[in-house]
């Protein structure tokens, strides 16, 4: 070393240094590897288990307000303009409004929704939000299932103590251009998180959880046989598997098969949960958000003027489960079912929801 | 004191400064004044240039050139000309094929145009670039054992870019020209088609590939270990064969069975290397026109194995009746 010039030592001690400074974006090994299928098959789930520790600690689920009395007379009785809980008792209304505050806004309080001069009034956008998210979840709870089991969702589940969930959505804006005739990323090609980062099509949630394009894009037979699915479409897929994979903190193979992708059986059954939740999501983006865009002030609105909505992120924030499968709805089983005949969705919106999604082939 | 050897040329042998041979009629002149360079000679020739230019050779780097600043100049515009974006988002950049509404016909230079132009002035510098290696190669009085080893890789390229399009009916199938954007559309491909790793071709690239690397490993290593008996003189040990040579061969020869020879080892070398991309293009140039899920295939020809069940039965819930759509 002693012969070597001293510009190259410059070198070596620069490239040292930018290699040690690059390696600290990387996760810190070691990573843990689960068997999750046939040995030997690559079906396997790789954690942090650093990551692991951070994800439980974000998804500890609040503690309960004690039950109250079913008894006596109902919230709908005695307080004006309850549209939905109002076959509540007035004791079970006020616990569950404590408890929104505390899942929507501690910091803000009753005020946040209400007028203090007047519980009543609609004056607030964010109590006729709440009115129709309340409606939401007692429809998730008894219409999907197929996806949130018997345990449920509450405000919590995304809210998490903030009156915006932290994972949302808007349309992406037009891609900035000195000029319309060069540069064009179509979709693609930006560090963006909705991909984990990838260069892969960046706004999956249009096309696949708000309007029903075809996400399957393998033919069915060995041989050519009319399946005309293009590699660009298979990109926007994969978008939407990575956005899927990274939202819950697991990999491919959570839900795939190693051999085929495309293949139902022999594969983990969470893919079936999962596929329900594609549907589940375009359902509720359909008819529960995108309606409330008029109600929305301005600043609470995408670039483009849409409105919030939701994707695989807004519910799971990394686990597999979302709060790691911990069931709150069981302490309030009020948001378990539609307290209302109105919380039903009205023909139109049957219309509308199955005009949106009738299935295609495959 | 101890000399590490393994990594530099310990001994440079410098001659004179020379251009090479004189060369006859239709040759241009070599360009650039030769210097030595210690530091060059440690890791290979000590003499740099002359460059040997020639029509071809500036007709290649000219559209070379123009495509490169075609993809640069998509790439900076994509970040809305700012060069500090340009850098630090470089590797997610690219220039895209047209979607696939356009079929094979030329789209708007913002929607494919631009990657079309670029494509075709890279084929038309790499295709003047396959005919400068032939024709060097030729004056030297060498065999053309290079420039076919290159049209290898350039049988490659064709299938990805053109034959493949051309084929599947619309430009939108071929690459894009980025860096982490090809390898995405590498995966999306290999999702597409029903898992590349069925497709015997990509089977047989990928033997090539790893036996090219592990050749290469063999034939270097085992060079370098009886480089102190002459073994890097390996032309004169072809038809003299030395002391180096004599115990490279007894190496292999005790440890596998079977060895190369001086000669041979080069001709496995070539093979393999070249077999990489031609049947890896084979590979390519079936998918999606001959075969369109190699999964199905390989289930069809007995070549995926079946697995035991270790789940609950899942069957695809868009079969089902009764399920929300």
């Amino acid at each position: 070393m002693n012969r070597l010039p001293q510009w190259i030592k410059r070198g070596l001690q620069l490239a040292g240094v930018s290699g040690l400074v690059l390696l600290t974006g990387c996760e810190r090994p070691p990573m843990e590897s689960v068997q999750h299928g046939y040995r030997g098959t690559g079906m396997v789930q790789v954690y942090n288990p650093t990551q692991v520790e951070k994800s439980v600690e974000a998804n500890q689920v609040p503690e309960a307000q004690p039950p109250a009395a079913a008894e006596g007379p109902k919230a709908g009785q005695v307080y004006q303009n309850v549209k939905v809980l109002g076959d509540l008792s007035v004791g079970q209304f006020a616990r569950l409004m404590t408890s929104m505050t505390n899942w929507v806004a501690p910091g803000e309080g009753c005020a946040y929704c209400h007028n203090p001069a007047n519980f009543a009034e609609d004056s607030k956008y964010t109590k006729v939000v709440a009115r129709r998210m309340v409606e939401m979840t007692q429809f998730i709870n008894t219409n999907w299932k197929s996806h949130v089991a018997d345990t449920g969702v509450t405000c919590y589940t995304c809210h998490r103590g903030q009156p915006v969930p932290q994972a949302v959505w808007f349309k992406s804006a037009e891609q900035p251009l000195g000029a319309n005739f060069i540069g064009d990323k179509a979709g693609q090609n930006s560090p963006a998180a909705s991909v984990k980062l990838t260069s892969l099509p960046n706004d999956p949630f249009t096309p696949f959880l708000l309007e029903a394009k075809e996400i399957r894009v393998n033919g069915n037979t060995a041989l050519p046989s009319g399946n005309r699915q293009s590699i660009k479409q298979a990109e926007w897929t994969y978008g939407l598997m990575t956005h899927m994979a990274s939202s819950l903190g697991v990999n491919c193979t959570y839900c795939h098969n190693t051999q085929s992708f495309a293949k139902w059986e022999g594969g983990p059954p969470q893919r079936t949960t999962a596929w329900h939740g594609i549907r589940m999501a375009r359902n509720l983006n359909l008819d529960y958000l995108e309606p409330l865009t008029d109600t929305f002030p301005a600043h609470r609105k995408g670039e483009l003027g849409d409105v919030a909505k939701l994707n695989c992120a807004t519910c799971h924030q990394g686990a597999y489960k979302p709060l790691n499968g911990a069931s709150m709805l069981k302490d309030y089983p009020e948001l378990g079912h539609s307290a209302h005949a109105a919380g039903a969705l009205t023909p139109t919106e049957v219309a509308k929801a199955s005009a949106a999604m009738t299935p295609t082939k495959q | 004191m101890s000399q590490y050897l393994n990594l530099f040329t310990t001994v440079q042998a410098t001659g004179p400064l020379h251009d090479g041979i004189a060369l006859g009629q239709g040759n241009s002149p070599r360009s650039g004044q030769p210097f030595l360079s210690y530091w060059l000679g440690k890791l290979g020739n000590a003499q740099l240039g002359p460059v040997y230019l020639g029509g071809l050779g500036l007709a290649s780097l000219i559209f070379g050139t123009l495509a490169f600043n075609i993809i640069g100049f998509n790439m900076l515009a994509s970040v809305n000309w700012d060069p500090i974006q340009f850098i630090r988002q470089l590797f997610w950049l690219a220039l895209e094929p047209p979607p696939p509404a356009y079929g094979l016909s030329i789209p708007p230079m913002n929607q494919g145009g631009w990657y079309l132009l670029a494509s075709a002035f890279l084929l038309l510098s790499v295709m003047l670039w396959w005919v400068r290696t032939y024709r060097r190669a030729r004056q030297l009085g060498m065999g053309t054992h290079i420039p076919w080893a290159f049209a290898a890789a350039i049988w490659l390229f064709l299938v990805l870019g053109l034959f493949r399009p051309l084929l599947m009916g619309a430009w939108s199938e071929a690459v894009p020209y980025g860096i982490f954007p090809h390898l995405d559309w590498t995966a999306a491909f290999s999702l597409r088609y029903g898992n590349l790793f069925y497709n015997p071709f990509h089977a047989l690239s990928i033997a090539f590939l790893y036996g090219s690397t592990l050749l290469f490993a063999m034939h270097g290593a085992t060079i370098l270990a009886v480089s102190h008996f002459g073994g890097e003189r390996e032309i004169e040990q072809i038809v003299d064969r030395g002391t180096a040579s004599e115990r490279a061969a007894l190496f292999w020869r005790w440890t596998m069975g079977f060895n190369a020879t001086m000669e041979s080892i080069h001709r496995w070398a070539w093979w393999f290397a070249v077999l990489c991309p031609l049947v890896g293009g084979i590979g390519i140039l079936l998918t999606g026109t001959v075969v369109d899920n190699w999964y199905l295939w390989a289930v069809k020809h007995g070549v995926a194995p079946p697995y035991p069940d270790v789940f609950p039965a899942v069957t695809d819930p868009a079969l089902s009746t009764g399920v929300k759509p």
